[in-house]
């Protein structure tokens, strides 16, 4: 019985919605702004046929999957840090982690066009010093999506990778070490293996939210460098053309939970749960 | 008891060795040496000047409640700890500078500490791995470590598939299969139900003996003290009380904190009356006791008497004590009583059953030979 709130509110906002849309994308476009619920497949045949979204859709898996790993990669050692140091205060350390989603990620995904960009901090820097003579273009680019997503995901990762290191009994540590372990192959031996699950966990969710995105191409890169999402964004919102639109958000929903069911097939959900629980 | 003086009041290096007796100096140097080994942790000292030495194949047991020190010493063995002064020997050669992967000790943790993502194989071999011995070689002797654990076949688990005791058999063969010089054990068995324990106890000292492999066990557990030591250290707030041989410690414990921790002694206050054998106590009776030197008259002594060294009604023929039953636990073959003498607490006596078992309320009468006693001076130190 007390299950039926949650049934509910899972039907209302998440199972209905996406039915609609699920719906939607068999109605028939007729112009801008205007469709019919005429019953049509001709939606999911241009998206089929025309090599233009799944070109999109590949270069939108490739972003994502270079974002998902240089944030494990660089996300890892401050995860490590966090665990190993000796400093007393480590949830200031966490806090530390928590305090940019205080301000709002639109205006944090902003400043890095005052860092960045020709009238940015490193440009003009680099022109007083002489260095260069013109700025450097480092905004509008891939980098700079990257860049950006890199800023708003890697906190997640930390936490995820912190999480599963915390719950590494220490005495197993201790149990490699008087086997005759170096500290750096107790590492390779227990920590890094026991940490797996929690990479994982933060390689997905940095995946799924990087290939998701929305707001970081449109702000940091070129129209060169938009992502699947503002390609749904032109569809419905330019182009006014919500079936088509419909198809797109199902099938970058298909795609993504593709990816989320490998992952909990092989990890389980309980690590990202954990994660996000901080 | 040889040893059982220069313990009492001076720990300097005693030896708690088995065959410490006859061992000729300086042909064999113990496996384990502490030479006034203080550790600290900020402020707070959790060891203080502990001196010991551990004869080759040997099992000694540091026993003494949470908190004083016994594990710390485990630890400083194996490098998991670092000393603030002193010494730690380790076969003659001092090793508190080595770093820990390089001193040869196997360690078994409460925990059991197996590394879960690997098989029994695995876990078993690491420490050879980290040896550089030969594959074919890792295979016979992880294959003759499981079998003196009796759990053969077993090397392509995982340790979440096997029980508790199982996994601790597991890191038990993990620290032996090396053949490290010191086996140390951090309350191996606490984790463990009370079957499995008394069966692991066991087993752990047989394989001690058929390794002939020096151990040190650590343990808040008086039974599991006695049972398998050859040495006990009983040890409290971070320093040594007393070093012997389980009936050494049980029968004439050093202070009146070994007599209390190790099975709750009885501990009768009174004076010295005018007769040097005879003892005032201050519930009024007056008791004989057999004292190695005469006593001064009038000096305050503590008279510890273990419960199982009284004997109740009719058989209680010297030191005859009169008071009533409080409580009478039947344990089949003999019964514990607690008896009002009139004093602050209550004595207890677990004696054979003849007739019927007494109870509550009903007069009793106790007593005990005078050498069946061990006075403790007004420090709490034993007099001898």
């Amino acid at each position: 019985m007390l299950v039926a709130p949650v049934l509910v509110l899972l039907i209302f906002f998440l199972v209905l919605p996406i039915a609609v849309m699920a719906a939607y994308t068999f109605f028939t476009f007729v112009t801008a702004g205007v469709e019919t619920s005429a019953l049509t497949t001709a939606n999911w045949h241009e998206f089929l046929t025309d090599s233009y979204y799944s070109g999109f859709l590949l270069k939108t898996l490739r972003v994502g999957a270079i974002t998902a790993t240089l944030c494990g990669v660089l996300g890892y050692f401050p995860a490590y840090f966090i665990w190993a140091t000796t400093f007393k205060h480590k949830w200031l350390l966490l806090l530390l982690l928590i305090v940019p989603f205080w301000i709002s990620f639109t205006i944090r995904t902003f400043s890095w066009i005052n860092i960045l960009g020709e009238q940015g901090v490193i440009n003009v820097a680099l022109l007083k010093l002489g260095i260069i003579n013109e700025p450097l273009p480092m905004l509008y680019n891939e980098g700079a999506v990257i860049l950006g997503m890199l800023h708003f995901l890697l906190p997640y990762m930390i936490l995820n990778v912190y999480v599963s290191l915390e719950s590494i009994d220490r005495t197993l540590i201790a149990a490699a070490r008087s086997m005759g372990c170096t500290s750096a192959q107790a590492f390779r031996e227990v920590t890094l293996p026991l940490s797996l699950p929690g990479l994982a966990a933060g390689l997905l969710l940095c995946f799924v939210l990087a290939a998701g995105s929305y707001v970081t191409p449109q702000l940091l890169g070129s129209g060169r460098d938009a992502l699947f999402g503002n390609l749904i964004y032109d569809t419905i919102m330019g182009e006014l053309n919500w079936p088509m639109g419909a198809t797109l958000s199902i099938v970058l929903f298909v795609v993504l939970g593709f990816f989320a069911a490998i992952y909990t097939r092989y990890m389980g959900m309980s690590q990202i749960v954990k994660g996000l629980g901080g | 008891m040889p040893d059982s003086q220069d313990a009492t009041s001076n720990p300097r290096p005693a030896s708690a060795g088995a065959a410490n007796a006859g061992e000729a100096a300086g042909a064999n140097s113990p496996a384990v040496e502490f030479r006034d080994i203080d550790i600290a942790y900020g402020k707070f000292v959790a060891v203080r000047d502990f001196s010991l030495s551990i004869a080759k194949g040997s099992f000694v047991t540091l026993l003494g409640p949470s908190g004083c020190g016994k594990t710390t010493i485990l630890r400083s063995i194996a490098g998991l700890v670092d000393i603030s002064g002193g010494q730690i020997m380790i076969d003659g050669r001092r090793v508190d500078d080595v770093p820990i992967y390089k001193r040869n000790i196997g360690l078994v943790f409460q925990s059991y500490a197996l590394f879960p993502h690997k098989t029994v194989f695995d876990n078993v071999a690491f420490g050879l791995k980290y040896r550089n011995v030969p594959k074919p070689e890792i295979v016979r002797r992880v294959g003759k470590a499981l079998e003196m654990v009796r759990l053969p076949g077993s090397e392509k688990k995982l340790p979440s598939q096997l029980s508790g005791g199982q996994q601790q058999r597991i890191a038990l063969a993990r620290a032996i299969v090396f053949e490290p010089q010191v086996l140390l054990l951090d309350e191996p068995l606490s984790a463990l139900d009370a079957n499995m324990r008394e069966e692991m106890r066991v087993e752990i000292k047989k394989i001690q003996k058929e390794t002939g492999i020096t151990a040190i066990f650590v343990t808040h557990d008086q039974e599991e003290a006695l049972s398998m030591s050859d040495r006990i250290v009983v040890m409290n707030q971070g320093a040594v009380e007393q070093i012997g041989t389980p009936q050494q410690v049980y029968d004439t414990p050093a202070t009146a904190f070994v007599a209390d921790f190790l099975g709750k002694a009885n501990m009768l206050a009174g004076t010295v009356s005018a007769s040097a054998t005879a003892v005032l106590l201050a519930t009024g009776q007056t008791v004989n006791v057999a004292c190695p030197r005469p006593l001064a008259q009038g000096s305050k002594v503590t008279v510890v008497v273990r419960p199982q060294k009284l004997s109740v009604g009719a058989a209680a023929g010297a030191n005859v004590l009169s008071g009533r039953v409080v409580s009478a636990s039947y344990l089949g073959g003999s019964a514990i009583y607690e008896i009002d003498i009139g004093g602050k607490a209550n004595i207890r006596a677990n004696a054979p059953i003849s007739g019927r078992v007494l109870r509550e309320g009903e007069p009793i009468d106790l007593g005990f030979d005078p050498g069946d006693c061990v006075l403790l001076d007004e420090a709490g130190q034993r007099i001898s």
